[in-house]
């Protein structure tokens, strides 16, 4: 195999690994900006959103990256507002509905814990453009751990219905959680080359944060016999398409239209 | 939301080493941890501040404005209590 040929594959690789991370953001930012009005109170109405702001932020550097990379003259946008629904690979954990504030919160916590370590071993990390931008978000998401934290311990040993719809939302959304976890090729290859670090270490880490922060909150973690995954491959579940309608809607009514 | 659920809690933010913490505003929340949380997320999304004191406001103990003017009126024509009346020798330079 020639030297170019090899070299391509390894950016293909770390191209799609970090379009995988920039769609996590963005789908989950997009999902917690729908609160923006609708929050119980006025302070969790700006909190949700500033989290909502820090992801997609999160999401633009990486698109931006990726543009770079892929060099055919794509852009940060064209990557977030005009793909189809299949060409999106997102882990389906992050485009669940928001149900309620208990499915919310949960949905950050479960997010947040497994960057808060991946943004660690990016940050030490091979790729000096993703050290950077590393380091940003582990600040950003450290605090999503704590926001989102610090709720599911106070409903989780809260009232009986806090505590019920605590529960609810561990048995709904815990299936979804095992495909975080997943290793492509792409991301075999960026962890060969040191851009990521192994799986195993980031899985122990998510392990111990959940486990601590459940005896607090009196949550039990259920049995999982059947994972939901296919979001890394594009396939995803129905309410994707509603979501993509609404995030695009934009774009595709005025194409190339800016602030 | 009730009252009782979520106190009123009133934040301080010092806006840069050095300065005093100063009154921004208030937050609702169940206890000083969610407060903390609450008050970092409302009141320093534009760099306002490095640190942030917050209190539960039923802690704090207000004069009665009805004793406003037994209070405050009787200093109104005291102006010899504003050190502005010496004559600072030049060898002090400026204070």
């Amino acid at each position: 195999m020639a030297v170019t040929e090899l070299k391509d594959t390894a950016t293909d690789a770390l191209t799609n690994t970090i379009i995988q991370i920039a769609d996590d953001h963005l789908i989950l930012g997009h999902r917690l900006s729908e609160w923006c009005g609708h929050a119980p109170m006025l302070e969790e109405d700006l909190s949700m959103p500033n989290m909502a702001l820090d992801l997609i932020g999160q999401s633009r550097a990486l698109y931006s990256y990726a543009a770079t990379l892929e060099n055919t003259g794509r852009t940060e946008d064209d990557f977030a507002y005009l793909r189809t629904d299949r060409e999106y690979t997102n882990c389906l954990l992050v485009e669940r509905p928001n149900t309620d504030f208990a499915h919310t919160m949960l949905k950050q916590f479960y997010f947040a814990a497994f960057m808060h370590p991946l943004w660690q071993g990016i940050a030490k990390g091979s790729n000096e453009t993703l050290r950077g931008i590393a380091a940003k978000a582990e600040k950003e998401i450290g605090y999503h751990i704590r926001h989102a934290g610090e709720w599911i311990v106070r409903l989780g040993d809260g009232t009986e219905e806090s505590a019920m719809r605590m529960q609810a939302a561990v048995e709904e959304l815990h299936p979804y959680t095992g495909e975080l976890f997943t290793v492509d090729e792409s991301r075999q290859q960026c962890i060969e080359a040191n851009v990521l670090t192994n799986i195993d270490p980031v899985k122990t880490v998510w392990d111990s944060t959940v486990h601590n922060l459940f005896e607090q909150a009196k949550l039990i973690i259920p049995e999982v016999p059947y994972p939901q995954t296919g979001g890394r491959q594009g396939q995803h579940t129905e309410g994707f398409g509603f979501l993509l309608a609404e995030l695009q809607y934009m774009q595709r009514a005025y194409p190339g239209a800016s602030w | 939301m009730t009252t009782e659920l979520m106190p009123l809690w009133e934040v301080f933010i010092r806006p840069r080493n050095g300065l005093n913490h100063k009154h921004v505003g208030s937050v609702h929340a169940a206890d000083a941890k969610m407060a903390m949380q609450a008050a970092r997320d409302v009141y320093t999304r534009r760099e306002e501040g490095n640190s942030i004191w917050i209190i539960p406001a039923s802690s704090i103990v207000a004069s009665d404005p009805a004793n406003a003017s037994e209070n405050f009126d009787p200093a109104a024509d005291k102006i010899y209590r504003h050190p502005s009346f010496y004559d600072i020798p030049d060898e002090v330079g400026h204070m």
